[in-house]
């Protein structure tokens, strides 16, 4: 009984309780982090150094009036934007935040489900989360928004086949699809797998970006674009979870790359013993250091780049990313079967 | 007894979204509701133990061809044709003799099953059990058994998607 | 076997990249341009007409009210036509001075146009560099004259100031962050790939088109044209400087910005010169209390940061106000290339093509 139900439960409150957090103080983070590389200070006024500032963000989001336009499907409407939260969030299930750990005498993995598909089960509920778009623009009722988010969909569509080769890859590499194994594989390999597979956590990266709508391949929702987003039509709390939506699809990215490249719990130098002192830190305090600085290059890629127009966008997916991301697969194999 | 709960219940929902699928107005709803039906029967694969499936379910059919369907069906804007209007029984009567023909078919699966188990080829089953797990094993046959299968619809996907480019190309 | 049809959208005129109240209506086949229209007037003040009822004198702060990214310049354009109608010469000192600020607007101008081009085409970081810079000159012109934007700097016949004290080590001192400041943008932009693609034989302008359309300033330039009226007719003070006119070659957006960042180089060099070599003397020249030109008309032209700025002021002789006062602004002929440019282009290139023509709606519209 405790086993099957009283430790998952703890996991998941757990789990859902600090990746919510983690979305609501990386609003904060982004404007902080843009603000200092553009020489100014971002938020200060909410709590010292506006440290309050998602609170109240929040607070203000859920006090709004709920506009519902008359004309609109009503499902469909309310739908869009839990979809895509759901997507995001539903990911961690199978993320591991650290490995295997006694607690009160019994043995616990740190991740919330365990299975044997893991890496698998992530691509397909994030290729999910492009209903939310979809529906999103399609509910707003004329014509520029919807084609707008089928555009943004089209993008995502396109950067996801990418993602998935590379993805591939790295199942060849460590040879299996369980998420916690992968990062088994990559303590006895005694190698991180960015360092073996160089190229595609590169495209992963990129593809990432594009995946979650991030500046360069931020034109479907950037101000300058001539009409509406597919978000035109929302206000109140579901835009604000769009837009947290948005932001868990980047920590989501982020725990993928981490897990799958940067060694996800493991400390630095995993079997080195001399470095052993470092193993005093918990392996989900360095699972998150590590998330976090991925997050960062994020926000530094935004600050810094112009952004693509479309057409120079799919032709990147398609004509540099997916054939690089073929031939990583094809060397990797190769290096596999060969070595 | 649980399996057999869960299994009544997904049994009835992907049944109730399917007849929702065919009977909804909207078409766009009809084409949400068979999302719901391609998620559902996923949650029936993981019930029996095909997680690999299941998941490849959600990837491919939910993920990547509804997607594509609800492209087109939110572009091209559909109403039903006048002629549906004319003769409301013919399709009444299409439906009937189509759904005997699939529902014979199906009988006739099952009694073959029922029949044909002794005779179910058991050497392909040798080899996939010495390796263990969903992914591997369904790989396994693949690239072994149905190799010729498999490439051949690896060439009808390029074909296409040559197409779909010729078709779609302002100038070739 | 489809029916397809053009969908005609309308952009602005509120609108955050069209750089004050334009309106572009476009034709669209997909995502080309097919055709477009340019709305414009919805900043009209009737300046022309005002100043038929204005003093002389009084004029100079409505001109300020035109190019209000650059005011100074169009300080200078009409005191310098109407020194012109009254064949005044303005002492030396006042022409150094007057050139100092006239460099100093067009650098200012120049940042905010960088500033602009860059956040449209997603470069966040590269719009709040610029205005950094910019608050720099907007502090010495407070110095200068006491305001940040619409100055009345000059008089006809020469300056209402003098020069602080210190001021003149400021400017250098500006001079300095300024030149560093500029490899910041350069490293943030000009290798870019991405801002390469964006730019890169986007709007190309033949140099033969542009002289048909009658444009003028960086846009002419940018086509391979060597017209600037700094060089062909100097004015204030240019004829004793050395400095060089950027020149570009294809005629695209990335020539063109280029060329305005040159710019920023010879501006500062300007200055320097005009800073080393400042004569001492008086700022104003020995003119009436009421300014009454004699009868008769003259055109005179300066180089704004926008191109060639043009006064055309006729005077009859009696009375202490223009008869007629016209404006050759060069944001409004430059516009008219813009239905040109824009043809063919994807929506995503109109606003960096508006951006890299560089206007500013209170000089199109005056």
């Amino acid at each position: 009984m405790i086993e099957t139900v009283l430790i998952p439960l703890i996991k998941v409150i757990t789990v859902f309780i600090a990746v919510l957090a983690a979305v609501a103080y990386m609003t904060l983070l982004e404007r902080k982090v843009v603000a200092w590389v553009q020489s100014r200070l971002g938020p200060m006024r909410v709590g010292p150094h506006g440290v309050l500032q998602p609170i109240a963000d929040a607070f203000k989001l859920l006090v709004k009036e709920d506009i519902t336009p008359s004309q609109v499907d009503r499902g469909v409407y309310t739908a869009a934007p839990i979809i895509l939260i759901v997507t995001a969030l539903v990911v961690f299930a199978v993320i591991p935040f650290g490995g295997e750990t006694v607690w009160f005498g019994r043995k616990i993995s740190l991740s919330v489900a365990d299975i044997n598909v893991g890496l698998l089960y992530i691509v397909s509920v994030s290729s999910l989360g492009v209903y939310g778009i979809i529906l999103g623009g399609w509910a707003s009722n004329s014509k520029w928004p919807l084609l707008s988010s089928l555009r943004a969909s089209a993008q995502l569509v396109s950067y996801e086949v990418a993602v998935t080769m590379i993805l591939v890859s790295v199942i060849l590499t460590a040879g299996t699809l369980n998420m916690a194994e992968i990062v088994r594989a990559q303590l006895h390999a005694g190698l991180w797998f960015v360092f073996v597979q160089p190229v595609a956590f590169v495209i992963f990266f990129i593809g990432g970006l594009a995946e979650t709508n991030r500046s360069p391949f931020d034109l479907p929702e950037a101000e300058q674009e001539l009409v509406g987003g597919f978000h035109t039509e929302y206000s109140g709390m579901r835009f604000a979870f769009f837009m947290l939506a948005e932001y868990a699809n980047m920590i989501v990215v982020s725990s993928v790359a981490t897990t799958l490249f940067l060694g996800g719990w493991l400390r630095p130098f995993p079997n080195v013993a001399a470095l052993s002192l470092l193993g005093l830190v918990p392996g989900w305090i360095w699972f998150s250091l590590k998330v976090f600085g991925l997050l960062y290059v994020f926000l530094w890629v935004r600050a810094t780049l112009p952004r693509y127009r479309y057409d120079q966008l799919m032709r990147l997916g398609w004509k540099v990313l997916i054939p690089l991301a073929i031939a990583n697969l094809i060397v990797s194999a190769a290096v596999k079967v060969l070595v | 007894m649980g399996e057999a709960i869960a299994f009544y219940v997904l049994s009835a929902l992907i049944l109730g979204f399917a007849i929702l699928v065919i009977t909804t107005r909207n078409t766009v709803h009809s084409v949400l509701f068979l999302v719901l039906t391609f998620l559902f029967v996923a949650a029936l694969y993981v019930l029996l133990s095909a997680e690999f499936l299941a998941v490849i379910q959600v990837l491919v059919y939910a993920g990547g061809i509804v997607v594509l369907y609800l492209f087109v069906v939110m572009l091209v804007n559909l109403k039903r044709p006048p002629e549906a209007y004319q003769d409301a029984h013919r399709q009444t009567w299409l439906g009937l003799i189509l759904g005997g023909v699939v529902l014979a078919e199906l009988a006739a699966i099952f009694t073959y099953s029922l029949v044909g188990t002794t005779t179910a080829a058991t050497a392909t089953a040798a080899a996939p059990e010495a390796i263990g797990g969903n992914v591997e094993r369904v790989g396994w046959l693949l690239y072994t058994d149905y190799l010729i299968p498999f490439e051949v619809a690896s060439m009808l996907l390029l074909v296409a998607m040559v197409g779909a480019i010729v078709l779609a190309k302002r100038e070739l | 076997m489809f029916d397809t049809s053009e969908l005609v959208i309308n952009m602005g005129p509120q609108h955050p990249s069209t750089h004050g109240v334009l309106r572009v209506i476009l034709r669209l086949d997909g995502e080309r341009v097919v055709a477009s229209d340019v709305v414009i007037g919805y900043l009209h003040r009737g300046i022309e007409k005002l100043s038929e009822h204005r003093d002389w004198s009084q004029i100079v702060a409505l001109t300020d009210r035109m190019d209000y990214v650059a005011a100074a310049t169009n300080n200078l354009g009409y005191c310098e036509t109407v020194e012109k109608l009254m064949s005044l010469e303005v002492p030396k000192r006042a022409q150094y001075i007057r050139t100092i600020l006239a460099e100093l607007q067009r650098i200012a101008s120049h940042l905010l146009w960088l500033a602009t081009h860059a956040i449209d085409l997603g470069a966040m970081t590269v719009f709040l560099y610029c205005f950094r810079e910019r608050e720099l000159i907007l502090d010495l012109f407070e110095e200068y004259c006491g305001a940040r934007l619409t100055y009345n700097s000059m008089r006809i016949g020469g300056l209402p100031y003098d020069l602080p004290v210190g001021w003149d080590r400021k400017v250098r001192e500006f001079c300095r962050i300024q030149e560093a400041k500029l490899v910041e943008y350069e490293e943030l932009l000009t290798h870019n790939r991405i801002w390469l693609e964006r730019t890169r034989d986007v709007g190309v302008i033949s140099a033969a088109d542009a002289i048909a359309i009658g444009l003028c300033g960086p846009p002419l330039r940018g086509s391979g044209v060597s017209r600037d009226v700094r060089k062909d007719e100097p004015y204030a003070a240019y004829a004793d400087f050395e400095f060089d006119i950027p020149i570009g070659s294809r005629g695209d957006t990335y020539d063109r910005y280029l060329l305005r960042l040159e710019e920023f180089y010879q501006s500062i060099r300007i200055i320097r010169q005009a800073l080393d070599g400042l004569p001492e003397g008086p700022i104003m020249a020995k003119v009436p209390r009421v300014i009454k030109p004699p009868a008769g008309e003259t055109y005179h032209a300066i180089e704004s940061p926008k191109g060639e700025l043009g006064y055309f002021i006729a005077a009859d002789g009696r009375s202490t106000s223009p008869y007629r006062f016209r404006v050759r602004p060069p944001s409004f002929c430059n516009l008219q290339a813009l239905p040109r440019l824009i043809k063919g282009h994807l929506v995503a290139d109109v606003v960096a093509l508006i951006g890299t023509i560089d206007i500013v709606l209170g000089e199109v519209d005056r």
